[in-house]
């Protein structure tokens, strides 16, 4: 079973909180996703509404671990302070690291993304690094403490699945004993369980579900990918070919001439 | 005393010294939050030692929903 920071999870599906249609709806797909893990964020309390306090009151009562984000950080400064809020306010030192470089894409601006993580992890912050698939970018971040990357599939939100199959498969190929958790872009079941497929250790969902004309069906929908994913691995897909192999054994097969 | 609360000006009493003592004026109290003043994370055991200053912007952040 793969470790997260030593943390072992039975659950591959890590689940978003945000967008969905009601707090009620987000509870009940959380259970029906079966996930252990949710991701979470901070944001401006006002005081009145009382509405942050409340979401995590709820949080809480779901029983799960929390990997609080980084989103809408646009520099060091603002994901380090980000971190630190977070940290405190969690009490967790997980932290999904996310410093965004570019506005359309919401691409991870990965020189700051490694600064950051650097920083973090020298505080003690268990960091999980949003990032490309870029081998380089990947290999900075674990020399920096990252013992977990959190490669995207596209770009946040867009639901598009895995956009670079091969720049994937070569990160996970050559960062075999790094648990890699697949964030962002994921808009299918299928996507996850391709991603699963291909050897990542988790997936992480949020718009999907959450924008899914039935949030809870399209949890439980991804939490049963995720798991045929991860068993199609663990058993050793066969190797495709170009052209066409008989299953049926042709041996003694008869002949009507 | 005028404070930039969560980017929002505010007025509070001449007694508040403090950041602890600004965020129970302000409403705060007995809330989960995270707190930084003018950009810098302060955290929660430190509220009763950090003095503020007119002009001083606070963010006081809670638990949100995120992806």
């Amino acid at each position: 079973m793969t470790a997260f920071y030593g943390v072992e999870l039975k659950s591959r599906l890590m689940l978003g909180t945000a967008r969905y249609p009601s707090p009620a709806g987000l509870a009940r797909a959380v259970k029906a996703a079966r996930a252990e893990v949710v991701t979470v964020s901070l944001r401006r309390e006002s005081g009145a509404d009382r509405s942050g306090q409340q979401f995590w009151t709820m949080v809480r009562e779901f029983g799960v671990r929390v990997l609080p984000n980084t989103a809408g950080c646009h520099s060091v400064k603002e994901a380090v302070t980000t971190a630190h809020m977070a940290r405190e306010l969690f009490d967790t030192a997980w932290i999904k690291l996310e410093v965004i470089g570019e506005h359309d894409t919401l691409q991870p601006d990965v020189f700051g993304l490694v600064e950051a993580a650097r920083i973090l992890t020298a505080e003690g912050f268990e960091v999980f690094p949003y990032t490309t698939e870029d081998l380089v970018v990947a290999e900075k971040l674990v020399e920096a403490g990252c013992r977990v990357l959190m490669p995207w599939g596209a770009p946040i939100g867009s639901g598009r699945g895995l956009n670079n199959i091969l720049g994937l498969k070569s990160l996970r190929a050559h960062f075999a004993d790094v648990p890699m958790v697949v964030d962002a872009g994921i808009g299918l079941p299928s996507h996850a369980t391709q991603a699963m497929e291909m050897g990542f250790d988790a997936v992480l969902i949020n718009t999907a579900v959450a924008q899914a004309c039935d949030p809870v069906l399209m949890a439980e929908a991804f939490a049963k990918a995720v798991e045929a994913g991860a068993l199609a691995h663990r058993a050793g897909p066969m190797e495709p070919r170009d052209m066409a192999v008989p299953s049926t054994p042709v041996i003694g097969q008869a002949f009507f001439r | 005393m005028r404070l930039v609360v969560n980017g929002n000006s505010r007025e509070v009493s001449t007694e508040v010294r403090t950041l602890a003592s600004a965020l129970n004026e302000l409403g705060f109290s007995n809330m989960i939050v995270a707190t930084a003043v003018n950009g810098v994370f302060v955290p929660a055991q430190e509220r009763e030692r950090q003095t503020l200053a007119d002009g001083d912007q606070l963010e006081v952040l809670a638990p949100m929903q995120g992806g």
